[in-house]
């Protein structure tokens, strides 16, 4: 048996060998736990994912692989709660591997779209059943007494009539023995002893001692590394490279040329670092040259001009227009932001000739493989990939540039490396959330009744710019719902809920400022049109009225909404993913200048998992949403971004966050997923409650920009 | 390339570095200490926070040269068993998102409390002031460091 010597260095080869759910008959957990592994693989029932999802010791350790990558979501600690849950196992006798890519036995195994646990609610129970149905059924052999009259509980496996009981451990080895049952039966949520309550991240005790987790961290003998340089501009490519300075500094090994790209590979990142500075790398234009005055020109005619795709139609909106007794119009905007998360891209890659290692953080593993596949030519099943711990990834380690790039320098320089960005490489580096510019117009009625609405959202590379099934449709008659898009050599991707991050504000705020035309109080005012949808639905809903109107109803009451003196509320709903939030933010003045103080956040998930982490993602959702829509912002000159780091590119810090208060929907409606929806509201029940401070609507993003804080003269 | 001696966690370490490298590089590079870690590099997140002679420095932009005999404390060395009552404190209130962060928030926090073992809420907000955390995680950041200043 192998000894558990694990030393930093080998921490992350380590759970190569454990990773892939073929256990080797150790726990390298604790350095005592020399415990052979009985049951090496539970198949899971009627599918064929989850085969190595867990295993028992005969010392009753319960070992859970976590398939997905863990970026801060929480998912490391949910995932196995659900599992420990059902198989009634002990939890302080629950240790948590990440698993590496493994396409045979796991599925969905990526992070994005707030999906994971509303994808696996139902494996991980099923899953956790069966083996804790396996293990009473070996204990009922044993005492020679029908399963029925067994049961489970805290690790154990009880027979209360007899008074006897034997750990999960000490029948581990007969259960795996024992023919799979088909049909468990899962528990009634009243009995639900794990889920739902607060349980601590699973990887704290290795967070806070500074063990070496992530990507960054991740060091192997004799590896080199390397920085790349890229076009500073959007729209540019390669014209001249002179890398004698660079090369003939202390520790450099090569300069490396390939696509757009001048690769700086060291013995150390300091000696790269200062290499990359003497490069001297000249561009030509390869495409249009943008700037944020374009971008604004641009939005401006198109809104007017531009040839949109008809998302929704509902009724005649030119009818209701033309015979409206109010037209209430508005345009939103929003700029271009970096995903920024705190730990830069980086990756490993070993390209050898018996087959490639790569190791590092990524949302989506089997993509990032099959692309380093298809560009070396390599077949999928002499990749390995081995997923860290993210530093955050807030969408943007969905993308794989920075994979696929570590491989081909690898390829290309013979040797391991690992390649690393800079956050000035971050941040100019591309795959923003786009800059999008909205149009919306509203036609009331002579008692203030919604009866027309229109949105038109242009974006850069931004794909579908509304979703059109959202809120308020379904409860107007004549609607209409149109976007475009606008192409541009900068690169955009997914970021954390994308597009609701900015539309969800641009919408709520807007339809505040249509409850004012209309003299309503804005909850009033939603409410009323939930129930337009209930009773006279204008074409197919796709959101849930009663789930809506329930954390609506609630956040008025938690808030105490238009019933305090001297704070001024603004209120925001918004559906996303599949949960729904409300949100009612507070404002005060001080020194002339409006201050956020308090957010209140009703949310349904369905199912809350850990109460902890689910607080934790709401808390950290709005304080994400709150920060971009005040601070963040990505300006262009010459298609360069203005901002570099994080001197110019502003984040929330801690004094500016309000005070949060989250409450829960338990509706006992399956989990429907919480790492995106707390944000989207966020933005419009802060612009709203700024406009009750100040008179002044707040349009643009980043707020610090507009009117509302302008000092006054 | 000189050989520099370290103080480290109460330990003497040596690299053979260039004279400017950062303290950051030399600690993840050399020495194996990973838990020290990078974010902008230009002293404006402190993802790199340490201490350095109990006061709390910038890793990033701290040239190993700069150093010489002064006592070097990361977050591997803050307390033996990971018990000091600012880890204790985080696990309690169950601080960290993606955690990449949380050792510089620490650093920094126990550089606080140092100075100041029952700081106000505005002393804790202004000595965290520059350390970023993406993931917002702010609030248990700020409860923690409460917790930990009632049990020293
Ligand atoms: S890495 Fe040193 S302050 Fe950001
Ligand atoms: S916990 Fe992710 S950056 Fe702070």
């Amino acid at each position: 048996m192998q000894k558990t010597n694990t030393s930093r260095r080998d921490f992350l080869k380590l759970t190569t060998i454990t990773g892939g759910g073929l256990m080797l008959g150790f726990s390298w957990f604790s350095a005592d736990a020399e415990v052979p592994v009985l049951i090496s693989k539970i198949p899971f029932a009627a599918s064929s994912g989850f085969n190595s999802y867990l295993s028992i010791a005969s010392d009753g350790m319960v070992t859970i692989l976590s398939p997905n990558p863990e970026l801060g979501q929480n998912i490391m600690t949910s995932f196995p709660m659900i599992v420990a849950e059902e198989l009634d196992a002990d939890w302080t006798k629950v240790k948590v591997l990440q698993a590496k890519l493994d396409t045979k036995n796991f599925d969905r195994q990526l992070t994005g779209g707030s999906g994971a646990v509303p994808h696996s609610w139902k494996r991980l129970r099923t899953a956790g059943a069966t083996a804790r149905a396996m293990l009473i059924e070996a204990a009922a052999q044993q005492w020679g007494v029908p399963a029925e009259e067994c049961t489970a509980s805290n690790g154990m496996v009880i027979h209360s009539k007899s008074g006897k009981q034997l750990d999960f451990g000490a029948l581990a080895e007969k259960a795996s023995l024992l023919p799979v049952p088909k049909d468990v039966k899962l528990k009634d949520r009243s009995n639900f002893k794990i889920i739902g309550q607060p349980v601590k991240n699973v990887a704290n005790k290795s967070i806070i001692t500074g063990k070496p987790l992530y990507g960054l961290d991740f060091y192997r003998e004799g590896m080199l590394f390397a920085m790349i340089q890229r076009p500073a501009s959007f729209g540019t490519k390669i014209k001249l490279v002179d890398s004698a300075a660079a090369k003939a500094m202390p520790d450099i090994v090569d300069v490396v040329v390939f696509k757009n790209n001048v690769a700086v590979v060291g013995k150390s990142t300091w000696a790269v670092m200062k290499a990359r500075k003497v490069l001297k790398v000249e561009y030509e234009n390869d495409g249009a040259i943008e700037s944020t005055a374009d971008h604004n020109n641009i939005f401006k005619s198109l809104l007017d001009t531009g040839k949109f795709d008809i998302k929704r139609k509902n009724g005649d909106v030119d009818a209701a227009f033309s015979t409206a007794a109010k037209i209430i119009k508005a345009e939103y905007q929003c700029p271009f932001l970096s995903h920024a998360p705190m730990e830069p891209m980086n990756f490993f890659a070993d390209v050898r000739a018996d087959g490639i290692e790569l190791v590092g953080p990524t949302q989506t593993p089997a993509s990032a493989r099959n692309a380093v596949s298809k560009l070396l030519g390599v077949p999928e099943d002499k990749i390995t990939l081995e997923i860290t711990r993210l530093g955050g990834g807030f969408g943007r380690r969905l993308k794989f540039d920075y994979v696929v790039e570590a491989a081909e320098l690898s390829s290309l320089i013979k040797a391991p490396v690992k390649v690393i960005w800079t956050r000035e490489d971050d941040v100019t580096g591309g795959s923003y959330r786009p800059a999008v510019r909205y149009r919306f117009e509203a036609a009331l009625d002579s008692t203030g009744n919604l009866v027309g609405y229109k949105l038109r959202g242009v974006g850069i590379n931004a794909g579908n710019t509304t979703r059109e099934d959202n809120f308020p449709s379904g409860a107007v008659d004549n609607l209409l719902i149109e976007s475009m898009e606008h192409k541009s050599p900068i690169t955009t991707g997914a970021w954390r809920a994308p597009i609701t991050n900015f539309l969800g504000f641009a919408e709520q705020a807007f339809l505040d400022e249509v409850a004012e035309a209309a003299g309503k109080d804005p909850i009033q005012f939603r409410l009323e049109l939930l129930a337009k949808a209930r009773t006279a639905p204008a074409g197919a809903i796709k959101y849930s009225i009663d789930r809506m109107e329930a954390v609506i109803k609630l956040a008025a009451e938690k808030s105490g909404w238009g019933k305090k003196l001297g704070v001024f509320q603004g209120f925001s709903v918004y559906y996303s993913h599949l949960s729904y939030v409300a949100q009612v933010c507070e404002v005060m003045m001080e020194a002339g200048k409006p201050v956020v103080k308090k957010i209140y956040a009703v949310s349904d998930c369905g199912q809350v998992i850990n109460l902890s982490g689910a607080r934790q993602q709401v808390m950290g959702g709005i304080t994400d949403g709150l920060g971009h829509a005040m601070y963040s912002k990505l300006t262009f000159k010459g298609g360069a971004t203005d901002q570099k780091n994080f001197n110019n590119y502003r984040l929330i810090r801690m004094k500016e966050i309000p005070e949060i208060e989250c409450y829960f929907v338990d509706n006992g409606i399956d989990p429907t997923g919480l790492g995106e929806p707390a944000l989207p509201p966020t933005g419009g029940a802060v612009a709203n409650a700024i406009f009750k401070a100040t008179g002044k609507r707040l349009r643009n993003q980043p707020f610090i920009d507009e009117e509302a804080f302008a000092a006054k003269p | 390339m000189p050989v520099y001696t370290l103080q480290i966690n109460g330990k003497e370490y040596k690299a053979d570095v260039a004279a400017d490298t950062p303290l950051l590089w030399v600690l993840r590079d050399n020495l194996s200490l990973l838990g020290t870690k990078f974010g902008c590099g230009i002293a404006q997140c402190g993802a790199c926070s340490i201490l350095m002679n109990g006061n709390v420095t910038r890793a990033c932009v701290l040239p190993v040269s700069s150093i010489k005999t002064a006592a070097i404390t990361t977050i591997e060395g803050l307390s033996e068993k990971g018990d000091h009552p600012l880890q204790l404190a985080w696990d309690e209130v169950d601080v960290p998102q993606c955690g990449y962060c949380q050792a510089g928030q620490i650093m920094t926090a126990a550089a606080l409390l140092k100075r100041k073992p029952h700081p106000t809420d505005a002393e804790i907000a202004d000595a965290l002031n520059g350390n970023i955390c993406r993931c917002g995680a702010y609030h248990r950041i700020k409860e923690a460091v409460k917790l930990a200043s009632t049990k020293i």
